[in-house]
């Protein structure tokens, strides 16, 4: 996994709430064997006209203005719904290194942290004072530093963020997961010792049953 | 010994580390397993030349993208067959058992683990499907995971969690007949909201709950999710026990007594503190309906699709009136007045046999309205196929005019060739009602089985309340 330690780039809004990662990813595109290639079907339905092909005019990231935005700012409860990973890994595909939200919803926040990509809260009225300055300014770009958990911009803006700090730690660092979990694969062993032979953790030899 | 609730039994009983200042890592006793957001998992497992830790706690089905029908033609979705091949292989590679389309107990994740008993009280299960929270019915602390972490428990069959925060949700008295399972769960997340349980393990407790059947407690616990709950649980009791009794998963005779005997210590202590707690009351619950593209923007069936303006906070408003207009719905429509182009009676939610005998009581000896173009009924899995059909349940509905398919997710994500087209308005059984979900520019209400039935006779939304089938047996 790419670390994530300071990021400045383009800002690109998107005003709506409670955006579900079925928006994100349609499941037609949860068929595909890989983690790469879903940055093109990211916000499908919204972001293309009826043919799949041609660009919605109507929808803000196609705007001429967002082209190559590497910040996104929601709104509340973004990535709500299915726990699709396939959501993130859109979002990361497309371009964005960061989300700036009021909340996000538990599995997609979690998800967005096994891929690189810093989920930011803020409050209402910074997400506010965010969009607001994105509108009124072509070419608005924020710099959002996990070290100092900042969010910056060349107008004065500095807004602090709170974020766990063993997340933080590992964000910074790229650490694999498992890798790490494997440093103490004997816990899980002595765990499995004193837990397995009580009963009601067992499965029984009931397989033939099913096969 | 403090006074804990439920949640935190069995969190408890699962710490395999816990260092101040991390998340924890707890031990995963049942990992289920399905096509669409395994391949990466087993990948990455590949590439990093690790293998799966405990095949004998891993279980797999294919569910979401089979067809209903013609399962004995090859699959005429080549990607969805590669998806399908993919699970199959990886599912030898490694020894895990694995339910495919040929095997007779094949069928959605969260029917079949129950009806197995894979699935028991007090255990960890984990799926990447948020709807895992349905196995929190029978006791168990179930929720759903991304591909990485599915990666992360086959690697080390366990999982770095933080831990949450608990809220009880309580819904005392009884509940009218025609009002059931599906009826309460949406009625408490129109309360609470779908973010409303965000960071929370909801407890489902109080009279009705009890009252419940398992499979009633399946269907509150599965949408728990839509509340914005980590996972939804019902404490053990006497119903579970009887339920779990003789599943092909379940430990029997000596061992039976001493599971039983833990399992009865799986309540939350007097005294026990929620982080928040939420009561209704269920009497006062009526048949409800979603109008618009969340689940929490719901009503009861005597009321009408809401003006926009009666919201308070502008950012609902503002939501309401985007959703209208993707609904292509008039504010003060009576709800009962909202005609529909098909119905699909399945999904995780309510397929199982219960589900399909209130749905049969309601339809049998009259016929689906001829304004409708299709109405589906699938079981969740093909056990329940086969008890229906003993029951003679098949024969019943494709009399009433239905189609009786084979056991998968079907029409509720539509990743199968189960799809409703642009512009058609469903009445569905399932749990999600986003823009899109059944099928691009699709227009879903979710509702209760025997509204779905009733709908399909008549065309429209009805109070089943009037009909007096509801009386539960």
């Amino acid at each position: 996994m790419q670390p994530f330690t300071k990021h400045t780039g383009l800002v690109a809004p998107l005003d709506r709430v409670n955006v579900d990662t079925d928006q994100m990813v349609p499941k037609q595109f949860l068929k595909w064997l890989t983690r790469e290639g879903y940055g093109r079907v990211l916000f499908f339905d919204w972001r293309y006209l009826d043919d799949g092909e041609t660009l919605n005019p109507d929808f803000v990231l196609n705007a001429p203005r967002y082209k190559g935005a590497s910040v996104l700012v929601v709104r509340a409860n973004f990535g709500c719904g299915s726990s699709r990973e396939h959501a993130p890994w859109a979002i990361l595909d497309y371009g964005f290194h960061a989300l700036l939200a009021p909340s996000f919803a538990d599995i997609f926040y979690n998800n967005c942290f096994k891929n690189g990509i810093l989920p930011v809260t803020l409050s209402e009225a910074q997400i506010d004072e965010v969009s607001r300055r994105v509108s009124a300014t072509e070419g608005y770009r924020l710099t959002v530093d996990l070290q100092t958990q900042t969010v910056t911009d060349d107008a004065g803006l500095r807004f602090e963020f709170r974020v766990d700090p063993f997340r933080r730690e590992c964000l910074l660092n790229g650490w694999d997961d498992i890798g790490l979990t494997l440093r103490i694969a004997d816990r899980i062993t002595d765990y499995e010792k004193s837990h397995h032979p009580a009963a009601p953790m067992h499965v029984p030899m009931h397989t033939q049953a099913v096969k | 010994m403090p006074a804990r609730t439920l949640y935190e039994k069995i969190w408890e009983a699962h710490l395999v580390a816990e260092e101040p200042g991390q998340p924890a890592l707890i031990y995963i006793d049942r990992h289920l397993v399905h096509e669409g957001t395994s391949p990466q998992a087993f990948s990455g497992l590949k590439v990093a030349g690790r293998k799966v830790r405990r095949p004998d706690l891993t279980f797999s089905v294919m569910d979401h993208s089979v067809p209903t029908k013609d399962r004995h033609l090859p699959i005429a979705d080549n990607i969805a067959a590669a998806q399908m091949d993919a699970l199959a292989r990886n599912c030898r590679e490694h020894g895990i058992l694995f339910f495919d389309m040929q095997n007779p107990h094949q069928g959605i994740v969260h029917v079949i683990g129950p009806e197995l008993g894979i699935t028991q009280p007090g255990l960890t299960i984990v799926c990447g499907d948020s709807h895992t929270s349905t196995h929190g019915a029978l006791g168990a602390l179930a929720f759903g995971i991304g591909t990485s972490e599915v990666e992360h428990v086959l690697a080390t069959q366990c999982l770095v969690q933080f831990k949450s925060k608990t809220m009880l949700v309580q819904v005392d008295g009884r509940l009218a007949p025609g009002v059931t399972a599906k009826d309460i769960i949406l009625a408490i997340i129109g309360k609470i909201g779908i973010s409303g349980g965000n960071g929370h393990v909801i407890e489902f407790g109080g009279e009705a709950i009890r009252g419940l059947s398992m499979e009633g407690r399946m269907t509150v616990c599965n949408m728990s999710i839509e509340g914005g709950a980590r996972a939804g649980m019902v404490a053990p009791d006497q119903t579970t026990f009887a339920y779990m009794e003789g599943r092909p998963f379940v430990p029997r005779g000596k061992d039976l007594t001493v599971a039983v005997d833990h399992w009865k210590s799986l309540v939350t202590d007097a005294g026990a503190k929620f982080d928040k707690v939420v009561k209704l009351d269920a009497a006062a619950i009526a048949p409800q309906v979603t109008w618009g593209t969340n689940p929490g923007m719901v009503t009861d069936v005597t009321a009408s699709v809401p003006e926009p303006n009666s919201f308070a906070d502008p950012v609902d408003r503002q939501a309401a009136t985007r959703a209208l207009e993707y609904m292509a719905l008039k504010p003060g429509t009576r709800i009962t007045d909202i005609p529909l182009d098909r119905i699909f009676i399945g999904s995780c939610t309510n397929s199982r046999l219960e589900d399909l005998r209130l749905a049969a009581r309601v339809v049998a000896g009259k016929h689906v309205a001829k304004s409708l173009k299709e109405a589906l009924v699938v079981p969740g899995s093909m056990q329940v196929k086969a008890q229906a059909e003993k029951e003679g349940l098949d024969k019943i509905f494709r009399d009433a005019g239905f189609e009786w398919r084979d056991a998968g997710c079907s029409m509720c994500i539509a990743m199968n060739p189960d799809v409703l087209p642009s512009g058609e308005r469903s009445a569905s059984t399932s749990n999600r009602n986003f823009e899109g979900r059944q099928g691009k520019g699709s227009r879903t209400h979710l509702v209760s089985p025997m509204m779905a039935a009733a709908a399909a006779i008549e065309g429209h939304f009805v109070d089943i309340r009037e009909w007096g089938v509801g009386e539960a047996e």
